[in-house]
């Protein structure tokens, strides 16, 4: 009997996906999933990216669901394209991407057969996906799209993969709406009361407090990001970032520290490793950050508010654990915080804020200029300054161009800031602005990227150009792969072993090439004028800048060290202190 | 943070662990154990509520109790994972294995093997002139102490089901 409002596989998907939400799709089509694609052909709700390689399709996804809060879609096919699609999805595990990714597969009858194009990739992907699923009845695939964008956005978010063989999305079956379907995954978002009116005591009483904020209060959303600024400003307590957190509270306000961690400030990590409480909110105490783990703020209680249970003393033992979404914590922090009329101990504060200021006077991102050659933190602080009125969201490669822009930006909005921190994936930048730049059309989006990562997905200039995204790429050229230069030279006796990339692409050509617009500045000089010519373009730009090749990152935490033992530029003679690779950051 | 030599203590527990009985739900708990690097001692799975298609993955491991913690909290991320239960500080619990041990050889030694098994209650539930297969339930360590005392009298084969447990008294898990 055929049931009147039954539907293929293809409708089926597309109906559910536009009940979850989603308005855009980033993907590229193949044989298995060509079913899918003819039902995209016949509608006009779902809008659909063609990129020009898998990996970018998961970035451009992450860039849009940073960017807006939602779940971002891909949709790619069997076997080389689902393959090409993982390294996306292990990116957006590490930094809790809520994405669903939708992979077609061979018909169920070819499954384990080494059928043509036949890949294994739930099981490739088991471990660099929140979850996925292989559905291998139509009847089952509603519901199973709509709770992998549950799973994908609830709790710790992270990147959903469903596995869609051929047969199921071409067979017919009864579409269910998200209302009908029941999840048993329901992680726990409120805090524990006690634990959070035993936080307020200890922050009260804390004479030497930090808020150490990081990538959760990002992911649970503005409001959050609102009520982490209300506390912080409550209190008057320091607060630093993580590189995934920036942006949480306003980078102009004076309570903000900087970018603790390895090329964090001074201030932030001298704070940490001095400070007598450590209120953890949302960050998952990364190797990056930490250092050296005996050496790893001594003194201090710590409390530490996480989402996920598993966060909570994987690294750092801490005194007392509050699981829990931190929009919900923080909303009852603070109303426990005035129900009980806490006040700071103000002398203790004062005494702390005056040793803060000192360490902030060593004035650590400072640089000396040049009028001869492009300073790369010149570069960034122009950049800055002549698009702040317009709030751009900024992406970056992965790199030293990459730290510079966590360095010397600032951040007054979250959500504007997109980079890839747990991975570290080069060719990020590019396609995840693309996301951003969908999400966002009026919006200004740059890309920071460095001259050697911008090729890992240079390709998706053609996107840029077909959708008219008018994104703007800005290459700091060093013609190094920098942070890698950087590590040889200052741990590897200056053995500079396959990081000088002897030919490069004319960037300027190149744009041309794709239709792009291509600029180019040689000297400080031109820097404003190149800068400004770039944002009156409404079109993709690739803006290169030739910047000063010798130049490292600093301060620095060498690996194996602790807070307290940053090296502060090149002429710090803590470079040649010896560090043990045992313990912290021990990878470039 | 001072590492003290009590958090340092590796100690074993036996965790119990329902799960959806769906496919890869026992490839998803193995990879977290051999992707993180914590090790397995034994392993037990079988479907134990037909209706509810839930099953029961009991493990036995061993670490610090930091790690411990990391590993339950691990399985709980996982979103076929209902319930995680560490029965060694739960409470009072029981544990059992199962045995199969085959033993070849004639005279004395024959002789001695199946005097072995009646003091350990272990039956014979194969056997021909030449071999028996002993079947031995008990505690890992009476297991692990019967398959020792047969060593010397031709054992051959073991086959071992890995640790099953449940807590005492009327309380679930
Ligand atoms: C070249 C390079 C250099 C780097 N240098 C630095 C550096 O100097 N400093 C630095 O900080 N980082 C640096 N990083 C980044 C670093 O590797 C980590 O990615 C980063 O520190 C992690 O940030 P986070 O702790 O905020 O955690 P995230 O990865 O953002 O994780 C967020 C945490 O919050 C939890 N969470 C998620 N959602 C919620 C919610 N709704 N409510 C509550 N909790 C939630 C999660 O469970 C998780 O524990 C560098 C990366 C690269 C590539
Ligand atoms: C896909 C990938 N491969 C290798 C690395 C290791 N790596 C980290 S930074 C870096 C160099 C990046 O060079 P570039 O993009 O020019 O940036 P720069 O550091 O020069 O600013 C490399 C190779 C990485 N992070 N990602
Ligand atoms: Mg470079």
């Amino acid at each position: 009997m055929v049931h009147h409002d039954t539907l293929t596989g293809a409708e089926i998907l597309l109906k559910a996906l536009v009940d979850q939400g989603v308005e855009v799709i980033f993907g590229y089509p193949g044989g298995a999933v060509l079913p899918i694609y003819d039902e995209l052909f016949k509608q006009n709700r779902l809008r659909h990216v063609l990129v020009r390689h898998e990996q970018a399709a998961v970035h451009a996804a992450e860039g849009y669901a940073r960017s807006t809060g939602k779940v971002g879609c891909v949709l790619v096919t069997s076997g080389p394209g689902a393959t090409n699609a993982v390294t996306g999805l292990a990116d957006a595990l590490c930094d809790s991407v809520p994405l669903v990714c939708l992979t077609g597969q061979v018909p169920t009858h070819l499954i384990g057969n080494d059928a043509f194009q036949e890949a294994d990739i739930t099981g490739i992907t088991r471990p660099c996906t929140k979850h996925n699923y292989l559905v291998k009845d139509v009847n089952d695939l509603a519901k199973t799209v709509h709770e992998a964008f549950h799973v994908a956005r609830s709790g710790r978010p992270g990147p959903v993969l469903v596995d869609l063989p051929k047969d199921v999305v071409q067979a017919k079956g009864e579409y269910q709406p998200p209302s009908k379907v029941k999840s048993k995954y329901k992680p726990q978002v409120k805090g524990d009361l006690k634990a959070i009116e035993k936080a307020v005591e200890m922050i009260a009483h804390a004479k030497r407090p930090i808020f150490y904020v990081g990538g959760g209060v990002v992911n649970s959303g503005p409001a959050a990001c609102q009520l982490m600024t209300q506390f912080v400003r409550m209190t008057g307590y320091p607060c630093t970032l993580t590189l995934m957190g920036l942006g949480a509270i306003p980078g102009s306000d004076p309570l903000f520290l900087g970018m603790l961690g390895m090329h964090g400030t001074v201030e932030a990590n001298m704070a940490m490793h001095d400070c007598d409480l450590m209120i953890n909110i949302g960050a998952r105490f990364d190797d990056r950050v930490t250092g050296k783990l005996d050496g790893f703020s001594p003194k201090s209680k710590k409390i530490h508010v996480d989402i996920d249970p598993s966060s909570i003393n994987k690294n750092v033992a801490v005194d007392l654990p509050i699981v829990g979404d931190c929009a919900h914590v923080l909303e009852d922090m603070i109303k426990v915080w005035k129900a009980k009329q806490c006040r700071v101990d103000e002398k203790a504060l004062k005494a702390w804020w005056a040793k803060i200021d000192q360490w902030r006077a060593t004035n650590c991102l400072s640089f000396e200029n040049s009028n001869k050659i492009i300073k790369p933190q010149y570069a960034v602080q122009r950049l800055y300054e002549l698009t702040r009125h317009r709030n751009p969201y900024f992406c970056t490669e992965v790199g030293q161009h990459q730290m510079w822009a966590a360095q010397h930006l600032k951040f007054d909005l979250p959500h504007h800031w997109l980079t890839s921190g747990g991975l570290g994936t080069m060719g990020y930048g590019l396609p995840s602005a693309m996301g951003v730049q969908m999400a966002h059309p009026e919006a200004l989006v740059i890309n920071i990227a460095g001259e050697a990562s911008i090729q890992m997905n240079i390709q998706e200039m053609a996107t840029l150009v077909q959708h008219r995204l008018p994104v703007k790429i800005v290459i700091l050229n060093n013609q190094y792969l920098g942070m890698v230069r950087q590590w040889q030279e200052l741990i590897h006796g200056g053995r500079y072993s396959e990081s000088h990339m002897i030919h490069h692409p004319d960037f300027v050509k190149l744009a041309d090439a794709f239709g792009a617009v291509g600029l180019r500045a040689e000297k400080p000089g031109e820097v404003d004028e190149a800068i400004k010519e770039m944002i009156a373009v409404d079109r993709p730009v690739i803006l290169e800048l030739r910047t000063d090749a010798s130049e490292n990152v600093f301060p620095m935490i060498m690996p194996g060290m602790a807070h307290n033992e940053m090296v502060l530029g090149p002429e710090d003679k803590g470079r040649d202190k010896p560090g043990s690779e045992q313990d912290g950051m021990v990878l470039v | 943070m001072q590492v003290t030599n009590a958090i340092q203590e590796v100690n074993r527990h036996t965790i119990a662990v329902l799960v959806d009985n769906e496919s890869g739900v026992l490839a998803r708990v193995i990879g977290l154990f051999s992707g993180r690097g914590y090790n397995i001692e034994s392993l037990t799975v079988a479907e134990v509520d037909a209706g509810e298609k839930l099953s029961r993955i009991t493990i036995v491991t061993s670490g610090t109790a930091m790690i411990i913690e990391q590993i339950k909290n691990q399985l709980r991320r996982l979103v076929p994972v209902h319930k995680v239960h560490d029965l060694t500080i739960e409470g009072p619990h029981v544990s059992r294995e199962l045995a199969l041990v085959k033993v070849v050889g004639t005279g004395d030694k024959r002789v001695e093997s199946l005097r072995i098994a009646d003091i350990f209650r272990a039956r014979a539930i194969d056997s021909t002139n030449e071999s028996f297969v002993f079947e031995v339930v008990g505690a890992t360590d009476k297991v692990d102490a019967f398959i020792k005392l047969m060593e010397p009298l031709g054992l051959t084969d073991v086959s071992r089901t890995g640790v099953v447990a449940i807590a005492r008294g009327p309380n679930p898990i």
